[in-house]
């Protein structure tokens, strides 16, 4: 998020009026309350259970949501365009399928084709739901409702009952999650570069403008010239290809992969989205923000653990988390559009 | 404009059909360089889709369009933008979200040498232009806070951005202060001077006679005539748009003056208006005159529950009664018709017919479920006629039809209602001169047939050609009241402006 900070260092210096300096801090505040929020649980779980604040804990909440934050960046997309895609679980376990059954259809397959085989699956599934959503003008939650069952569907058909398991695998594939780069996971790495590629398209090309200038009114990106249907069709195409190499991850990190993969990760990840800030209805959000939520839910989600509540607490708390961030959000915007309004009268 | 110059923009015979309505059926403009051009017409004269046509919005069905001498079809928005088109529309369509220097530049934003969006200079570049036009506006602010007349400037430093040869102004001045038109025309006369073409669409007569070179006539979808303002009256303009000889205005016709309905005391909202009291009678209409931010609308909103008031009593027949909110208001026999009709007053994606029956529809309900749609045509044919909507049929929907029109189906949904005291706010605003003098007439008669009236409104004429009494309002107090006989523009102008100290409402 450098060249976020950047933008923002220098608008900050451009005019230091203080009515500009409250918009813009009000603007940030969604992310700044999930660090807030996130500092939060740390010092209280830590002094709880002091295993909870080392480094190979906070090394397992991130290697546990690394896979959901790349797929919640894709999500980002579709969803700033007021759309969203529902079938990422089953892109993400279809292309994870797809990948790993290579090795153990032709043994001595590269990884590289392993690689490509997910993002081209990523890729194609993507556009089938870009392109009914676009030329179909079908609501994007129908078409991937149903392309979630219908991707899952095939990938049924495809495995058969099947599974994939570490022996058929070669380690070379296992490694692209596990090797360590200067000590940092690979995973990782890859979730950072591109939550980094993703954040700095978003923030620094027209391209990633024009993908809020589309979620915030329709009708007058229309006007400007922007061709609503190429870049809306275009979202769901790099989500597709993001959920296909989460995919390919996804396999390389558990090893074993049946045709049940990554089923209900949607929920996770429109989760992680939501509680980020990423405004449901278009417009509005930012990479840091969704990634920011992933990792808060990772974050709570390790610290039940660590607690030893009931697993059952987990769903009920992420759920409440959705809510208390939608609440919070409905009530900033509501506050700000006060502030500007009261602030002009005056 | 030199009479030698070529012109920049001709369009001729130009059709546009929406379904069954004939939007424009012979549209004319010819535009020369440096010249402000304004393009007058009745509300549904087509002067909105010529000027979409021109903006690369629709696509006309016939004509021909040259611009600078070369024929040309436009596609998109983006291609009339390239041509040098710059459209300021009558509805800012900006994006919500973002800031005001993203709005000018979307799609378009700089890019420095490595093709990333260049923040700093599009920042400056914006501050430039809003200094240009003097508005106190923060370039970093998201639209979405920002005032009507502010989301305007938006869009005029957008236009300005362009360095248009043509400039089209889709009634920019409706939603500005005096202070804001002031600095619109200066600018507009800055780029004349420029060479820039400019279209006025506009229903203020005066703007057209201070700023508008030449004027260009539309009626019925087709052009009437082109020629330059000299050769013009308000009365020429007037007939030559509606075609046919205004008698008057203002047809206030005499009613009979009953007994008080409304009976409001020391009605107070903190901080938005003070010690409110009037007096309402059986066909009376009771003009509000005051500036804009008054408390006018503010005190028809508490009258009708929409907001509380914090003291003062409301009697209606004597009763003393507490309106908690619209429902209950409505029962009373109230009815309010709101001044911004496409937020508050029409669901836009409905037909005529279901808008003008939704405040009643459960009544049309068998069993409070199905919809008796027999009984909804009938009733919205009925009204149809009355206020003479013009439409394809009542089955249109309500988006497709000209402002006065959509009028009309506001006040049809609330008479519908069978009120007793009807609050009207600014109900012909953004409407033309043949429409609003329907308007009018529909008021009066709805006054003679022993409704009480409280009328809303900021045009002077309006309010003393309509009411029985007028009262006055200044920054939340009441400030003036004067009989039909004794109102006149300059006593109602300095109340409004709070230069009289009235002892009776002190």
């Amino acid at each position: 998020m450098t060249s976020t900070s950047k933008g923002l260092e220098e608008a900050r210096t451009a005019s230091p009026t203080s009515q500009s300096r409250l918009i813009r801090y009000v603007s940030r505040v969604r992310e700044l309350g999930l660090l807030v929020v996130l500092l939060l649980i740390v010092v209280i779980v830590s002094v709880q259970v002091p295993s909870f604040l080392t480094v190979s804990n906070l090394e397992q909440i991130l290697l546990a949501i690394a896979i959901i934050a790349i797929v919640a960046v894709g999500e980002t997309l579709v969803v700033l365009t007021r759309n969203v895609d529902l079938s990422v679980g089953s892109m993400v376990g279809f292309a994870a399928f797809a990948a790993a059954d290579l090795f153990k259809q032709q043994p001595g397959t590269n990884v590289l084709v392993a690689i490509l085989v997910g993002c081209l699956l990523g890729l194609v599934l993507g556009a089938i739901n870009g392109l009914i959503v676009t030329v179909g003008r079908v609501p994007a939650i129908i078409v991937t409702l149903g392309t979630l069952y219908v991707y899952r569907g095939l990938d049924f058909v495809v495995a058969g009952g099947t599974q994939v398991s570490a022996s058929d695998v070669p380690d070379s594939y296992l490694s692209l999650a596990t090797t360590k780069i200067l000590g940092i996971p690979a995973l990782l790495l890859f979730a950072a570069a591109i939550a980094l590629i993703f954040a700095y398209l978003l923030h620094s090309t027209r391209y990633g403008r024009q993908l809020y200038a589309i979620g915030s009114n329709p009708e007058a990106a229309r006007l400007v010239g922007i061709r609503s249907n190429v870049m809306v069709f275009s979202a769901f195409l790099l989500c597709g290809l993001l959920c296909g190499f989460a995919g390919v991850l996804w396999g390389a990190r558990f090893a074993t992969v049946d045709s049940t993969a990554a089923s209900g990760l949607e929920l996770q990840v429109i989760a992680a989205v939501v509680v980020g800030g990423v405004n449901i209805f278009g417009g509005s959000g930012t990479i840091l923000g969704a990634v920011l939520g992933a990792i808060v839910l990772g974050t709570v989600d390790d610290a039940l653990n660590l607690l030893k509540l009931s697993q059952f607490w987990l769903q009920a708390i992420d759920g409440m988390a959705i809510l208390v961030a939608v609440t919070l959000d409905a009530f900033i915007t509501h506050w700000l559009q006060r502030a500007l309004i009261t602030r002009r009268q005056k | 404009m030199t009479e030698t110059s070529k012109p920049i923009v001709e369009l001729t015979g130009a059709a546009k059909q929406f379904g069954a309505v004939q939007a424009v059926r012979n549209g004319e403009l010819v535009l020369y360089p440096g010249e402000v051009h304004a393009l007058l017409g009745e509300n549904g004269a087509g002067k909105s889709t010529l000027v979409k046509i021109l903006g690369g919005i629709h696509r006309p069905d016939a004509g021909v369009l040259k611009v600078a001498g070369e024929v040309v079809e436009l596609h998109n928005p983006a291609q009339s933008q390239h041509l040098g088109i710059a459209v300021i529309h009558q509805e800012p369509t900006l994006f919500p979200d973002l800031n005001v220097a993203e709005n000018v530049f979307m799609g378009r934003h700089p890019r420095d040498r490595f093709g990333r969006v260049d923040w700093k200079r599009m920042y400056q570049e914006v501050e430039r232009l809003i200094a240009r036009l003097d508005v106190p506006l923060s370039v970093y602010t998201p639209v979405q806070g920002l005032s009507v007349a502010d989301q305007q400037m938006v869009e005029i430093a957008n236009a300005l951005s362009l360095n248009a040869r043509v400039l089209v102004m889709d009634e920019p001045t409706a939603a500005l202060s005096a202070h804001e038109v002031e600095k619109l025309f200066v600018i507009t006369k800055q780029l004349r001077e420029q060479g820039v073409a400019i279209v006025l669409v506009t229903h203020r007569l005066e703007e057209v006679f201070a700023l508008a070179d030449r004027v260009t006539i539309m009626r019925d979808g087709a052009h009437v005539i082109t020629a330059p303002t000299s050769q013009f009256t308000s009365e020429d303009i007037i007939r030559y748009m509606v075609g046919r000889e205004l008698t008057a205005l203002f047809p206030k016709s005499e009613a009979e003056i009953g007994d008080v309905l409304l009976d409001v005391q020391h009605l107070t909202r903190e901080g938005v208006f003070k010690d409110i009291s009037f007096q309402l009678r059986r066909g009376e209409i009771l003009g509000f005159s005051g500036l804009v931010g008054a408390g006018r609308t503010e005190v028809a909103r508490v009258l009708f529950g929409i907001d509380r008031g914090d003291a003062g009593e409301i009697r209606i027949n004597k009763e003393r009664v507490h309106i908690s909110s619209p429902k209950v208001a409505m029962r009373y026999g109230l009815a309010y018709v709101p001044e911004d009709r496409r937020q508050q007053g029409l669901v836009m994606d409905f037909s005529i017919a279901a808008n003008m029956t939704l405040p009643i529809v459960q009544q049309l309900s068998r069993f409070g479920v199905v919809v008796d749609r027999q009984r909804e045509r009938e009733i919205a044919t009925d009204y149809s006629q009355q206020l003479r909507v013009r439409s394809a049929g009542i089955d249109q929907l309500v988006k497709a039809l000209s402002g006065g029109n959509q009028q009309k189906v506001v006040l049809a949904k609330w008479l519908i209602t069978n009120p007793k005291i009807l609050i009207l706010d600014e109900p012909t605003r953004g409407v033309d001169v043949g429409a609003k003098a329907e308007v009018h007439r529909i008021v009066s008669d709805l006054a003679a047939k022993g409704l009480a009236i409280i009328l809303i409104s900021s045009e002077l004429p309006e309010v003393l050609g309509m009411s029985d009494r007028v009262l006055v309002m200044h920054e939340g107090h009441l400030t003036g009241e004067f009989s039909r006989a004794e109102a006149n523009q300059e006593k109602v102008m300095f109340a409004a402006t709070g230069q009289v100290s009235n002892d009776k409402h002190k």
